[in-house]
């Protein structure tokens, strides 16, 4: 069954077609990869599929529902979630914090609102601040800590927020080498024991190599190559593309 | 018992026996309790939440307004209550004072929660500087609309029914009235700040798109935050209408640049998003401007601005975010030692 479903979705700004024609199937369960030269559109198809800016033509879908009208919040709120490129956390909180407003805000009633957090979401964020190996900088404003520790952070917070699929735009990114493998690891353990669909940009290509079995390769806005890790590592207009970068 | 427990008993019982102390200065402490009334509530939406209003003054003038009509117009037509070509001979028994007065202060504050919810529509779609400066654009509008408009007595104002005991007596009503606001403020931002609304409002004030792609229903949070805050002044407006005993829309009911910019001031001198912050500041502001007052006359603006200056200019964090930084571990931030929950369980076990 596949989890997001996007068809013939393109879209500009002004001149420049971003993305044109793209289309691609996200299957569930599993951990599909993005790659492409710097500039190739796959930020922009995020922002598109998550609701961020409005598309110019084609369609998204999402469990089978069209999303491609929504706004962010509520297709946050269906249980899809992104982070950022150039991570973003709430930088004046400290990471505890961070965390406990994460919930997800899915069935959140007025009245829920008005609650305290209870015991069990702290636990719960402390839990997994202990997975990303943040626990003992938990009571630190979060604008403090190092940019790969925010990054960590930031994907701690998505996983509290309990989301089907997560979008995320090049994880390991500012993460020192000797972490990545870490990071690899916390990325598969999300996949398998929180059953979470995975969407991952990224530049690394051991890194993707060793997470996705399905990779779709962007270049210039178009859809350059699909395949298996094993196939894209191996197609010579994938290795031109990111040779013939500039 | 906790420092912060007896902090609070302490200005609890100051504020109760005050005017038994100092009779002579009832008048002058109700204003601090409004200041610190008013502090609160800007840093509900500046400090906390990142919408920097400069026209939260709008609710204590439309507050003001709102309770006067309802005085007034209970028992008389207010048209002619405020016409300056008919004299009406109106005299309000203790009953209908107090009816009056009671029902105003609750439309006053259901009033201003119901133009907070309306503004919002509109001014939301506004950030950063473009919402400040929108909210002062609706303050000093409200100003001049409510001048304009006959049936309220448009720049002439409107008389407030006029208390029925002694003089003293309405003062020493008006103090507890005014401490009794200051304190459900106070009691209310402190209860909001514990909760889920209340780390929702950080979200947004640190990241509002991050908040949205969270999921956060940040429109919600945001106009409803002002329709609280919106509550408090309204019935502040309420009550210091009724201790000014004449309203009117410039002076008055809309002080832009005096209350509407020394609320900001107050909350930023004490420390923004910070509970005890605006309390500090808009006590330290207070006191500086009583006494600037009375000890440097003709230079007191002077006196004030300075204060303002060297707050914005050397001393950005206020108060509270000052000591923050100077003694972390009493504000929580601090490096576990502990690597793990686990660990930290066997050790404790
Ligand atoms: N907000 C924007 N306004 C105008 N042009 C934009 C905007 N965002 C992206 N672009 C352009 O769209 C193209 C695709 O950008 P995008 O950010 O999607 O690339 P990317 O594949 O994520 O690159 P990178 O690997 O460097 O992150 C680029 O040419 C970029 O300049
Ligand atoms: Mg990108």
């Amino acid at each position: 069954m596949s989890s997001i479903e996007i068809k013939n979705v393109s879209k500009s700004y002004g001149g420049v077609h971003a993305n044109t024609n793209i289309s691609m199937s996200i299957p569930s369960g599993k951990i599909t990869g993005l790659i492409g030269p710097n500039g190739s559109g796959k930020t922009t198809l995020f922002n598109s599929v998550v609701g961020y800016h409005p598309i110019d033509s084609g369609s998204i879908q999402f469990k089978g529902k069209e999303i491609s009208k929504l706004r962010v919040q509520e297709i946050a709120r269906l249980g899809m979630l992104r982070t950022f490129q150039q991570t973003r956390i709430y930088s004046k909180m400290d990471c505890v914090r961070n965390m406990l407003i994460s919930i997800p805000h899915r069935t959140m009633q007025w009245h829920e609102m008005l609650k305290p957090f209870t015991p069990e979401l702290t636990e719960k964020a402390e839990h997994l601040l202990e997975f990303v190996g943040l626990y003992q900088k938990r009571h630190l404003i979060s604008g403090d800590l190092s940019f790969g520790q925010q990054k960590l952070l930031e994907f701690a917070m998505a996983l509290m927020n309990d989301p089907e699929i997560l979008l995320l735009d090049e994880p390991t990114a500012g993460i020192n080498p000797t972490l990545i493998n870490g990071l690899i690891d916390r990325l598969l353990r999300a996949n398998s024991e929180f059953g979470i669909t995975l969407f991952v940009i990224e530049h690394n290509m051991r890194v993707i190599m060793n997470l996705a079995e399905s990779i779709y390769c962007l270049a210039h806005g178009e859809m350059l190559a699909h395949g298996t890790s094993d196939e894209i590592q191996n197609d010579k207009r994938v290795i031109d593309a990111y040779l013939g970068a500039h | 018992m906790k420092k912060e427990t007896m902090l609070q008993l302490g200005i609890l019982i100051f504020g109760v026996i005050a005017p038994m102390l100092i009779p002579s200065l009832s008048f002058q402490i109700s204003i601090l309790w409004l200041m610190i009334l008013f502090a609160l509530t800007w840093d509900m939406m500046g400090g906390q939440m990142g919408y920097n209003s400069l026209g939260n003054i709008a609710f204590f003038g439309f507050g003001m307004y709102i309770c006067a009509g309802v005085q007034v117009g209970l028992y008389y037509d207010l048209a002619e209550y405020t016409s300056p070509f008919t004299t009406i001979n109106a005299t309000f028994t203790p009953d209908q004072y107090y009816t009056g007065l009671f029902l105003g202060i609750i439309a006053a504050a259901v009033g201003c929660v119901f133009i907070a919810l309306i503004l919002s529509t509109f001014l939301f779609g506004l950030r950063g500087p473009y919402f400040a400066i929108g909210t002062l654009g609706v303050a000093l509008a409200a100003g001049e609309l409510i001048g304009a408009w006959e049936y309220i007595g448009a720049g002439s104002g409107i008389s407030i029914p006029v208390h029925p005991g002694e003089a003293g007596e309405k003062t020493q009503l008006f103090y507890y009235l005014t401490l009794f606001a200051m304190i459900g403020t106070f009691l209310f931002v402190k209860w909001l700040y514990g909760t889920r609304w209340g780390l929702a409002m950080n979200a947004i004030r640190d990241d509002e798109e991050k908040a949205e792609a969270m999921g956060i229903h940040t429109y919600r949070y945001k106009s409803m935050t002002w329709a609280f805050s919106a509550f408090f002044l309204g019935i502040s407006g309420a009550l210091f209408g009724n201790m000014t005993g004449f309203i009117e829309p410039l002076e008055v009911a809309f002080p832009t640049v005096t209350f509407g910019i020394f609320m900001v001031a107050m909350a930023l001198l004490g420390g923004k998003g910070t509970l005890w912050g605006p309390v500090l500041g808009a006590t330290l502001f207070h006191v500086v401007k009583e006494v600037t007052w009375t000890y440097l006359l003709g230079w007191q603006w002077v006196a004030l601005g300075l204060l303002i200056v060297l707050n914005v200019v050397f001393f950005q964090e206020g108060i509270m975010g000052w000591m923050a930084r100077k003694w972390p571990e009493r504000f929580g931030l601090s490096v576990d030692s502990h690597m793990s929950r686990s660990k930290q369980s066997e050790e404790a076990s």
